[in-house]
C-alpha cells in the first residue's frame, strides 16, 4: 500500500513534469509554427490527389489552402497530412492536425459523440449507385441479390446496410479498401453495383473509357454533407475555418474572383458588405485574431468557391460534375454563407 | 537483487505513467473506457459469415464472425502452404534442371517480394482473369469457378448426421490404438503391421457405414444462377482465394526452404544405414530418413504457421472480413472506440500466438534428442 | 587380324578417345539434366509447356507491347499499344523514389543514401583497409543520416510528411533494424539472464511483441500511441510508426541473438568465470562478439523481412512505394493502371531483397567454414 502511494507520487510529479505544455489555443500555435497542418484524404480523384510535380491539390485542398491564406496570407505555408477513413479522427483528437477537409460526413454521432465541431459544408453529396447498362438495371430497388462494391470505412457501409435491409433485399457486400481499387473491381466485373457518393461516382464514371455504357441510378439513399471540422472546444479557431469557407461562398456571390479580387479591393465599393470583407471598413479581421485583408489574401489565392468547384470537379474536368445543389442558393442550389457582418 | 528492483521500480514507473495519461486524455475527451458498446446493433454486413449475422447483429458477434474467418484463412492457408511447401522442397531437390530452375525462381520470386503485394496482385488476377457469373467455367456443372468466387454444391446436414460425425470418432480413435499397438509389437519383435492401409480403411469405412445406416442423411444444394449471381450452394469469395493462395504460396516458399534444408541435413550414411539392415527403400524413407528430416523441419516451419496466421491480418488490403476488419476496422470506425476495439485485437492474435508456440514448446520437448 | 588391329592401337601412341557423343556436350548434357529417367522426361515436357504458356504472354505484354515514351494520360498509352503503360512509372519515378522530398534538396537524400554503404561496409566485411576508423565512421553515421534527410543547424529542414517512396522504405527498414539491435541484445541478455524478474520482462516483452502481427501495433500507433502521452504531446506519424517498428522488431532481434548465446559452448561462460570476469566484462570481451558474428546471418535475415514488412505503413497512410502508387491512381490520368505500379514496385522489392538474402547466404558459408575449422 505504502509503495503504491509513493509511487503514484512519482508518477504524478513526473505527469506534470511533461504536461507542462499546455496548449494556448490553436490559433496561437498555428501562428508559431509557421504553417497550417491539415488532414487530407490519401487521395481521391478531385478531392485530394498530387499532380505530377508531387503538389497535393483538390477541392478539399483548395480549403486547407485558404485557411493558411487567412492566417498568414500565403496560400503554401500549409502542411499536409494524408489521413485514412480510419485515422482521421484520431488524428485530430491528437492535434496531429488543426482541421480535416478531408470529405467527411457530418453526423450526429461524428459531432456529439466523438466531439468534433463541423463548421459547415463544402459540398452537399448523397449515396447513390452505378451499373453498367447492360445490367438492365433502372433502379435500386431492383437490385435483389445483387454483389455491391463499397469503399469501406465510410457511412456508406452503414447507408447500404440499411437500405437493403428496409427494402427486404438480399445482397453481397464487397468491402474495398480504397476508391481506386473499387472502381478497378467493379469494372472487372467483382461486383454488379458501384455505391458511394454521388461525386465519386461521377469522378469513376468520367474515368472510364466507355462512359456511355454505365448509369447512376436515380435513387440517393443518403444525405452526405461533407464539411470541414476542428476538435471541440477551439471556438475561436473554428470561427476561423468557418469563415474561410464562408467567404469563398459570399465572394461567388458578389462576383469577386481571383483574377479581380486586387483590383476590387483596391478601391471602395458601394457595397458595404464587399469594404468589410477587404478590411477597407470596420476591424472585422482583427475579431477574428487576423490581419485586415485576410479575405483578399484568401481570395487572391484561391478563388471563390465556384472557381474551386470548376477547377477540380466542374463540367470541364475530367470528372465533370454539374453544380446541382451544390449551386448557390441563388441559383437554385443549397450553398448559402451568413451575411459578413 | 537491487538490480531487479530498480527494473520493477521503473518498469511500473512507466505503466503507470501510460494508464495515468490514457485515464487523463479519455477524461479531457469525455468518454468512458467500456466494452458496453460490443452488445449494440452492429449496423454492417459481412459477405462471409459461417455463423448466423446480420445488420442487426451485435458488435460482439461480428467480432465472432471476424475471428472465423481469420481462423479459416490460417487453416486453409496452412494446409495449402505444407502442401506447397513440401512439392517445391523436394522437387527443388530434382536432378531435372529445367524443374530445378523453375522452382528455384519461383521460391524466389516468392520469397523477396513482400506478402502485402502478392495478396494485392492474386486479388487482381482473381478479378481480373477469371470470367463474369454468365460466362462461368463449369465444372461438371455442379461447380462453377466466376471472379465472384467459386462456387460448389453445398451439403444440407439432417440430424441424423451426427452419427456419421460419432462413427468418424470412433474410427479415429480406433486407428491411433491400433497404430500405438502396432508400435510396440515392432519394438517388441521387430514385425510390422501394415498399419497406414488398415487405419485408412478403418477411418473411410466406418463413417461410410454409419451413413449408410443412417440412411443417407445428407443432401446438396446445387449453386444456381438466378438475377446477378449464382444463388445457394458454398461460395469461396476472390477475396478469400486470394489471400489464401498469397498466403500459402509465400509461405510455402519459406517452408520449401525449410523442408530442403532438412532432407539434406540428414547424412547419406543413415540411408546407407539403413539398406545395409536390409529395409526397403521406402520404409527407409518413412522409418529413418523423414523422422529424422521432420525433428529439423517441423520447429521452423510451426514458426512458419504463426507467420502465416499473423499475416492473414493483410485481409484488409482485399476486403476480406478478419478479424482486424471487423472489429479493428469497420466497429472502430463506426464506435470510434480504437482503445477498446485495438485491446482485443491484440489479445486476440496473442492468445492465438501463445497457444501455437505452447504446442511447439511441447512438441520440442518431445523430439528434442535425448544424448548420451 | 586382331593382332595388327591391336598393333594399331599400341597404349600409351594414341590420344584416348574421346568420350561418347551422348554424354558430353549438349547432348550430354541433356541427357544428364533433362531425360536421365522416364520420370525425369515428363516432368521436362510439362516443364517445357508450361514455360512455352506463360513466358511468352508475359513478355508481350510487358515489353513487346508495352508503352516506354513520355506521355501524359492513360488514353495515349492505349493508342500506342495494347500492353504494359509504363508511362506512369516514368512519370512518377521521382516520386517513387523519393516521395515528395524537395526537388533541389534530393542531393542530399542520394548522399545520405551513398553514405550509408560506407558506413555500413566495414560492418559487414571484416576485411576492409582502416576499418577502425570506418567503424567510428559507422558509428555517428545515424546522427548525421537524420541531420541530412530532417535538415536544421543550416541545412533547410524537411518535414516528415514529404518523405516517401523507397526512402521511406530504406529509412523506417535501417532505423528500425539499427536502433532495435542495442534494444535486441538487451532483451536477449535479459532472458538469458538468471534474475527471474529481468528475464520474465523480458520474455513477456518478446512473446508480446512477436505474437501480434505488425499491422494491428501500426493501427496502435497510429491511433493509440497519443492516448498514452500526455495530453497535448504529439509525435509525427512517421516518427510513430519508427516506434512501433523498432520496439517489433527488437523482439525479433532478441531472439535471433538468443539463438547465438546458446550456440556458445557452456565451457566459454565458464572460462569467463574462472577469470574472474564481471558480468559486464565477460559478456562485453567474450560472449556478445562471438554470439553476435553467429547471429549476423539471422540479423540480416530479420532486416530482410523488416524491409518488406515496410509495405504496411500503407495503411496507416505513409506514403511507401504502394502508398505513392495510391496517390498517383487517384490522380484521373493514371486511373486503372494498378497492376504496373505493383510489378514496378514488387520488382524493386524482388531486386533489393534477393541481393540481400544473396549475401545473407554468403555470411553462413563464411562463418559456417569458419566453425568448422576450429
Amino acid at each position: 500500500m505504502k509503495i503504491s502511494k509513493y509511487l503514484s507520487i512519482v508518477l504524478a510529479v513526473l505527469a506534470l513534469g511533461v504536461t507542462g505544455v499546455s496548449s494556448a489555443g490553436t490559433l496561437d500555435d498555428v501562428k508559431e509554427r509557421g504553417h497550417l497542418q491539415c488532414g487530407i484524404n490519401t487521395g481521391l480523384t478531385g478531392f485530394a490527389f498530387t499532380d505530377d510535380a508531387g503538389n497535393w491539390q483538390g477541392f478539399d485542398v483548395a480549403l486547407c489552402q485558404a485557411v493558411a491564406a487567412a492566417v498568414f496570407g500565403d496560400a503554401s505555408a500549409v502542411k499536409y497530412t494524408n489521413l485514412t477513413g480510419k485515422t482521421r479522427f484520431e488524428a485530430l483528437k491528437a492535434g496531429e492536425v488543426d482541421m480535416l477537409s478531408r470529405n467527411t460526413t457530418w453526423t450526429y454521432s461524428r459531432d456529439v459523440d466523438l466531439k468534433l465541431t463541423f463548421l459547415g459544408v463544402n459540398y452537399y453529396d448523397g449515396q447513390g449507385f452505378i451499373v453498367p447498362a447492360s445490367l438492365g438495371v433502372s433502379s435500386a430497388t431492383e437490385l435483389e441479390g445483387a454483389s455491391v462494391c463499397i469503399q469501406t470505412g465510410t457511412t456508406t457501409e452503414l447507408n447500404l446496410a440499411d437500405f437493403f435491409r428496409s427494402n427486404n433485399m438480399n445482397y453481397e457486400p464487397v468491402p474495398i479498401e480504397t476508391n481506386e481499387e473499387a472502381r478497378n473491381s467493379y469494372l472487372a466485373g467483382r461486383c454488379d453495383v458501384y455505391t458511394t457518393d454521388r461525386s465519386g461516382l461521377a469522378a469513376t464514371r468520367a474515368s472510364l473509357d466507355d462512359p456511355e455504357n454505365h448509369v447512376v441510378l436515380p435513387e440517393i439513399i443518403s444525405k452526405e454533407p461533407l464539411g470541414p471540422l476542428v476538435r471541440h472546444g477551439d471556438d475561436e479557431w473554428g470561427d476561423i475555418v468557418r469563415w474561410a469557407l464562408n467567404v469563398l461562398i459570399i465572394a461567388e456571390e458578389k462576383g469577386i474572383t481571383k483574377d479581380n479580387v486586387r483590383a476590387m479591393a483596391a478601391e471602395t465599393q458601394k457595397d458595404a458588405e464587399l469594404n468589410r470583407m477587404f478590411g477597407t471598413e470596420g476591424e472585422y479581421g482583427a475579431m477574428l485574431g487576423l490581419s485586415a485583408d485576410w479575405v483578399v489574401n484568401v481570395l487572391a489565392a484561391v478563388g471563390n468557391y465556384g472557381e474551386i468547384f470548376e477547377q477540380y470537379l466542374g463540367v470541364n474536368t475530367d470528372i465533370g460534375l454539374a453544380r446541382g445543389v451544390n449551386a448557390l442558393w441563388t441559383d437554385g442550389g443549397l450553398i448559402y454563407a451568413p451575411p459578413y457582418r | 537483487m537491487i538490480i531487479q528492483i530498480m527494473v520493477i521500480v521503473i518498469v511500473l514507473t512507466l505503466l503507470g505513467f501510460f494508464i495515468r495519461n490514457t485515464l487523463n486524455n479519455l477524461e479531457l475527451l469525455g468518454r468512458e473506457a467500456g466494452y458496453g458498446f460490443l452488445f449494440t446493433p452492429s449496423n454492417y454486413d459481412i459477405n462471409q459469415h459461417l455463423i448466423e449475422y446480420n445488420s442487426r447483429s451485435t458488435h460482439l458477434r461480428a467480432t465472432i464472425v471476424g475471428l472465423i474467418n481469420t481462423g479459416l484463412v490460417a487453416i486453409c492457408g496452412i494446409v495449402l502452404a505444407t502442401i506447397i511447401g513440401f512439392v517445391a522442397g523436394v522437387l527443388r531437390l530434382s536432378s531435372n534442371f529445367l524443374i530445378n530452375r523453375i522452382v528455384y525462381a519461383f521460391v524466389e520470386f516468392s520469397r523477396n517480394v513482400p506478402v502485402l503485394l502478392w495478396i494485392l496482385l492474386w486479388h487482381g488476377v482473381m478479378v481480373h482473369s477469371l470470367p463474369h457469373p454468365k460466362q462461368a467455367v463449369t465444372i461438371a456443372d455442379v461447380s462453377f469457378l466466376t471472379n465472384r468466387g467459386f462456387y460448389v454444391p453445398k451439403p444440407l446436414l439432417e440430424p441424423m448426421f451426427w452419427w456419421v460425425a460419432v462413427a468418424l470418432v470412433i474410427g479415429i480413435a480406433g486407428a491411433a490404438m491400433f497404430a500405438r499397438y502396432s508400435q510396440k509389437r515392432q519394438e517388441a519383435t521387430g514385425q510390422r503391421y501394415p498399419v497406414i492401409w488398415i487405419n485408412s480403411a478403418v477411418i473411410i469405412v466406418l463413417p461410410l457405414l454409419a451413413y449408410w445406416m443412417a440412411g443417407s442423411p445428407a443432401t446438396l444444394e446445387m449453386p444456381v444462377f438466378k438475377g446477378f449471381n449464382f444463388q445457394g450452394g458454398l461460395v469461396l469469395t476472390p477475396e478469400f482465394l486470394a489471400l489464401t493462395l498469397a498466403l500459402a504460396v509465400y509461405t510455402g516458399a519459406f517452408i520449401a526452404e525449410i523442408v530442403r534444408a532438412g532432407i539434406l541435413a540428414v547424412s547419406h550414411g543413415q540411408t546407407e544405414a539403413a539398406y545395409a539392415l536390409g529395409l526397403k527403400s521406402n520404409w527407409t524413407m518413412r522409418l529413418v530418413i523423414l523422422p529424422q528430416a521432420l525433428r529439423v523441419i517441423v520447429p521452423p516451419m510451426i514458426s512458419q504457421y504463426l507467420n502465416l496466421t499473423k499475416n492473414s491480418s493483410l485481409a484488409i488490403a482485399v476486403g476480406y472480413m478478419d478479424v482486424v476488419a471487423t472489429i479493428g476496422g469497420i466497429s472502430l470506425n463506426q464506435t470510434g472506440r480504437a482503445l477498446e476495439c485495438m485491446s482485443i485485437v491484440l489479445s486476440i492474435y496473442l492468445c492465438i500466438s501463445l497457444l501455437i508456440s505452447a504446442f511447439m514448446n511441447w512438441y520440442n520437448k518431445k523430439i528434442s534428442l535425448v544424448e548420451r | 587380324m586382331a593382332e595388327q588391329n591391336q598393333q594399331d592401337y599400341v597404349p600409351g601412341t594414341h590420344a584416348s578417345l574421346p568420350p561418347p557423343i551422348s554424354q558430353v556436350g549438349i547432348a550430354g548434357w541433356m541427357r544428364k539434366n533433362l531425360f536421365s529417367s522416364p520420370s525425369n522426361v515428363i516432368l521436362t515436357i510439362v516443364a517445357v509447356y508450361f514455360l512455352y504458356k506463360v513466358i511468352p504472354p508475359i513478355l508481350n505484354w510487358a515489353i513487346f507491347d508495352a508503352v516506354f515514351s513520355d506521355v501524359d494520360h492513360r488514353n495515349e498509352c492505349r493508342e500506342i499499344a495494347a500492353g504494359a503503360c509504363w508511362a506512369v512509372v516514368r512519370a512518377r519515378f521521382d516520386q517513387f523514389l523519393y516521395g515528395f522530398y524537395p526537388d533541389y534538396l534530393r542531393w542530399r537524400v542520394n548522399l545520405t543514401f551513398v553514405l550509408m554503404f560506407v558506413a555500413l561496409i566495414p560492418l559487414l566485411y571484416d576485411q576492409v583497409p582502416k576499418r577502425k576508423y570506418l567503424l567510428w565512421f559507422s558509428l555517428i553515421y545515424p546522427f548525421l543520416a537524420f541531420f541530412m534527410l530532417w535538415g536544421g543547424l543550416g541545412l533547410e529542414p524537411v518535414e516528415s510528411a514529404k518523405f516517401g517512396g523507397f526512402l521511406l522504405t530504406v529509412l523506417i527498414g535501417m532505423t528500425g533494424i539499427v536502433v532495435s539491435l542495442p534494444l535486441g541484445i538487451a532483451l536477449s541478455l535479459g532472458r538469458h539472464s538468471s534474475m527471474p524478474v529481468v528475464k520474465m520482462l523480458s520474455v513477456w516483452y518478446i512473446e508480446f511483441f512477436r505474437g501480434v502481427p505488425l499491422i494491428t501495433l501500426l493501427f496502435v500507433a497510429s491511433t493509440l500511441l497519443n492516448y498514452f502521452m500526455p495530453p497535448g504531446t504529439y509525435f509525427d506519424l512517421l516518427l510513430r510508426v519508427i516506434i512501433m517498428v523498432i520496439l517489433f522488431s527488437a523482439a525479433y532481434i532478441a531472439e535471433v541473438i538468443r539463438g547465438g548465446l546458446a550456440a556458445i559452448p557452456k565451457g566459454q561462460f565458464e572460462a569467463a568465470d574462472a577469470l574472474g570476469l564481471t558480468y559486464g566484462k565477460s559478456m562485453r570481451l567474450i560472449i556478445l562478439p562471438q554470439a553476435l558474428k553467429i547471429s549476423i546471418p539471422g540479423i540480416v535475415n530479420t532486416f530482410i523481412g523488416l524491409y518488406k514488412d515496410t509495405t504496411l505503413v500503407v495503411v496507416v497512410g505513409l506514403l511507401d512505394p504502394l502508398g505513392i502508387s495510391r496517390a498517383t491512381l487517384a490522380d484521373s490520368s493514371w486511373q486503372g493502371l494498378s497492376t504496373e505500379l505493383y510489378i514496378f514496385i514488387a520488382v524493386g522489392f524482388f531486386i533489393s531483397c534477393f541481393a540481400m538474402s544473396r549475401y545473407s547466404l554468403y555470411l553462413e558459408r563464411k562463418l559456417d567454414t569458419g566453425h568448422r575449422d576450429k
